[in-house]
């Protein structure tokens, strides 16, 4: 048996995962139309490798690659573009911006896939080009660029950790993953072996999953997938948290300013790992996603295959429509995903789930009491930080305090947020601290640079003035020299 | 189609103030029935008195403050403080003395350092104790259990008594000293502990009357603790370190200092430990600083009652103890994840 440890915190929810994971996965039909938001990782606008009018097949990239950081984005089928039109952003904050729109012929039409079975004769370098080429992004939910996280220079590694935990509730995409598709999953994993070069993989499943746990111990019978450890992880929350699932699977933790390639480790989605798997044997670029569309807002909740790019309302209305009791539109799960305030918004690459919450579901008004420092917070929190104490401070805008108190190790989870008695908005607060320790910060680096280029100014001028003097001393020189009368000549 | 957005997290909370108010309420309901079987029916008198009491006070100033009043007496916590006072004050007490407690548990406890949440004392606390220092004659006046003294005073007996201010009848007849009181004053004429714990104020554990009251206490507060309510750290730094102090004064001398069994069960142990230093604004707040912060309390009550100048500490334990719970809690921040220290 392998022994798993402990993190400090967490909280047990209501998972609210039958709902979607017992009703069968279907592949959702082609969408209308597709979107891509131009927006890139920094905040800045990428572009467009398509213009208006120009037909696109499925595969072909539209968005091209800035560097590693922001991957390629392929159309997920044929078309025609119509534009690029100004729309709403899936993102929290609302804002508008430029969207590829594309009219889908229907007809499907692919470029050609070129995939090779035989990868372990590759070199690591190669395929990580490829993952980039394919546009591959971490996809649990952050849409991490995967080839940056798989090239860990200049930190060893020895264990490729797989998060199938799932740990949020109504979330059940990875499970539907695992429960179809596991070859992909495992041969993902014997992929990123071979990339990382390590000999050891531990996937970690929900306990609350026994279906997909017992398909994949079957699949792992049927292959070659040695040295990978299908191992089941409390359904606690957020035990599928990065941080969080390296300290219970290995004992160890990610030191504060690092990452977790620094103690050896590398994290990936079950998710990613598929993607990869398929990118990489097939060609297949990433451009679809199985999504879970949940909620007591839509008809009939399940797992939808859904080609990324594809407006939300189009899904929705696959699953059957919105019910009459349907409140809120989240992106993401009820913990930490966005709400949306329309529809037509395309799902991304990041989109693991659409809560369609109704009644009964969201919470609507929370009248905030005075805290009662009764110290819930603290218990819940999953990093340990006193919650409590970063609210006083960041009522009182001591920024100085919440750096001391380690704000920014907060990972936003919620869990302080719930079990709070008073219904404070924990992570509101934390959230608005944060942009301002950040703005805070960005004031001190110009003020800083400022600084500097005024002193390397005073520099300047001072040296202007020396030359200036000497050159005027050596000018005065030469002219006395130069007008001398010299000896001997006398007067005419 | 077009939603109403809100921020994260989305789901309902899974607690509320008034929720934990209700449970500390429902969780006393034992002590208060043993208070009664025990000592009669003026602790029934008290309580709706103190209510009443505090809830109109509490609205008063909450209206000076310019507030809105029923979301802040919904909360309960005004009625937790009543309670508390209610229960710690001797049975007979006239009315006026519970008054005054709440008045200034509430009003000066609580409300002038800005409500629920902001006030660094225990409320209840600071009302019991200055009671206690303002009419010492009064808040002595302790009626003896009805085991011993065999009078049945009817609920409207009692409340005549605590209106009407029968003077004469309320101290010399129905007032006797407590178990701890008695203890602390025999002990000073020098009397063999044995030969004092033989008188028929003690029972088998502790004082006769009060060591029952100790248990549904106790009673209660295990309820809280298995419900999630309270913290366990602080009773069990309390009773812990009371225990083990009296356990070893009592292992070298024990003609002189008690049984650690009979700090446990007499006096205020077990409604100090689970109801009154729990309360969660005036404690400690991280981990280990409320398993020291009960200890230290424990320390404190065993120091009054054995060479202090009050039968009783717990009150002024807890006060104390207030005042050093935010330098408790500066020690004793937990280590973050990723962080060496």
């Amino acid at each position: 048996m392998f022994g798993l440890w402990n993190f400090d915190g967490g909280i047990h929810l209501p998972t609210h995962k039958a709902e979607s994971s017992l009703a069968p996965m279907q592949v959702a039909e082609l969408p209308k139309e597709l979107i891509y938001p131009l927006m890139m990782r920094n905040g800045e606008k990428a572009k467009p490798l398509v213009s208006t009018g120009e037909q696109v097949r499925r595969g072909q990239s539209v968005v091209g690659a800035d560097g590693w950081m922001n991957p390629p984005l392929h159309a997920a089928t044929s078309g025609k573009v119509r534009g690029i039109e100004q729309r709403l952003w899936p993102h929290p904050s609302g804002l508008v911006g430029d969207c590829i729109v594309i009219d889908v012929d229907g007809d499907d039409e692919s470029v050609e896939f070129q995939g090779t079975a035989n990868y372990a004769s590759i070199q690591p370098g190669e395929l990580l080009d490829k993952i980039h080429a394919a546009g591959i992004v971490g996809l649990g939910g952050a849409a991490f660029p995967t080839a940056v996280k798989l090239n860990p220079q200049p930190y060893a590694i020895d264990t490729l950790l797989l998060n199938g935990a799932e740990c949020e509730p109504y979330i059940t995409c990875d499970d539907s993953l695992l429960r179809h598709f596991p070859h992909e999953v495992l041969g993902g994993a014997k992929l990123l072996m071979h990339i990382l070069g390590v000999n050891r993989c531990l996937l970690a499943v929900g306990e609350d999953m026994p279906d997909a746990i017992i398909v994949l111990e079957k699949a792992q019978s049927e292959g070659e997938y040695g040295n990978i450890h299908i191992i089941p992880v409390p359904a606690i929350y957020p035990t599928g948290g990065e941080k969080q699932l390296i300290k219970v699977l290995t004992g160890r933790e990610v030191p504060a300013h690092g990452i977790p390639a620094g103690i050896g480790v590398i994290c990936q989605n079950v998710a990613t790992a598929a993607a990869i798997h398929k990118a990489i044997t097939t060609g297949e670029p990433l451009i679809s996603r199985i999504v879970t569309i949940t909620g007591r807002g839509v008809l009939h909740p399940q797992n939808l295959l859904a080609r990324i790019g594809t407006p939300i309302a189009e899904l929705v209305e696959h699953c059957g429509g919105y019910t009459d009791s349907v409140q809120r539109l989240i992106m993401g799960g009820p913990m930490m995903g966005f709400a949306l305030p329309a529809d037509d918004l395309p799902i991304t690459k990041a989109t693991n789930c659409i809560l369609v919450a109704g009644q009964g579901e969201v919470i609507h008004d929370k009248q905030a009491m005075p805290c009662i420092r009764c110290g819930a917070c603290a218990t819940a929190c999953p990093v340990s930080l006193l919650p409590q104490q970063l609210y006083w401070h960041a009522r009182a805008d001591k920024l100085d305090r919440l750096m001391e108190y380690h704000l920014p190790d907060c990972i936003e989870c919620g869990c302080c947020d719930i079990v709070c008695p008073s219904h404070i908005p924990l992570v509101q607060y934390f959230r608005s601290a944060k942009s301002k320790v950040a703005a805070k910060e960005r004031e001190r680096l110009k003020a800083d640079n400022a600084r500097l280029r005024y002193e390397a100014r005073q520099a300047r001028k001072e040296r202007e003035k020396l030359e200036k003097a000497e050159s005027a001393r050596r000018k005065k020189e030469s002219l006395a020299r130069a007008t001398e009368i010299p000896k001997g000549m006398g007067k005419v | 189609m077009r939603f109403p957005t809100a921020p994260a997290p989305h789901l309902a909370p899974t607690n509320s103030v008034t929720r934990i108010m209700l449970a500390v309420l429902a969780a006393s309901i034992p002590g208060i029935v043993a208070l009664f079987w025990q000592f009669g029916p003026g602790v029934l008198v008290q309580i709706p008195l103190a209510l009443v009491t505090a809830l109109t006070v509490e609205a008063m100033v909450l209206t000076l403050r310019k507030r809105r009043i029923l979301p802040v007496l919904m909360d309960g916590s005004a009625a937790v403080t009543a309670l508390l006072l209610a229960v710690s004050l001797p049975p007979l007490v006239p009315w006026w003395i519970t008054v005054f407690g709440i008045l200034f548990a509430i009003v000066i406890g609580k409300q002038l350092y800005g409500g629920l949440g902001y006030n660094p004392f225990n409320p209840a606390m600071v009302g019991y104790a200055v009671l206690l220092i303002s009419f010492p004659r009064q808040m002595t006046a302790w009626s003896p259990p009805l085991a011993l003294v065999g009078s049945n005073l009817s609920f409207a007996d009692c409340a005549a008594i605590i209106f009407q201010q029968e003077s004469a009848v309320a101290f010399d007849g129905l007032s006797q000293a407590t178990p701890l009181d008695m203890l602390k004053t025999q002990l000073g004429l020098q009397t063999h502990l044995d030969e004092i714990q033989s008188a028929g104020v003690f029972g088998g554990m502790s004082g006769k009357g009060w060591q029952w009251v100790n248990v549904w206490f106790l009673m209660g507060g295990l309820w809280m603790l298995r419900r999630g309510i309270i913290d366990w750290r602080i009773p069990l730094g309390f009773l812990g370190s009371l225990y083990l102090l009296a356990m070893f004064f009592f292992l070298y001398e024990p003609a002189v200092y008690p049984s650690p069994l009979f700090h446990w069960f007499g006096g205020a142990t077990m409604l100090g430990a689970f109801f009154i230093a729990t309360d969660p604004v005036s404690a400690s707040t991280t981990p280990r600083g409320r398993l020291i912060y009960g200890a230290l309390i424990g320390v404190l009550v065993y120091v009054i009652r054995s060479w202090g100048g009050y039968p009783d500490g717990v009150a002024f334990a807890v006060l104390l103890l207030n005042f050093a719970a935010p330098t408790i809690d500066h020690y004793t921040r937990p280590r973050v994840y990723g962080h060496s220290r």
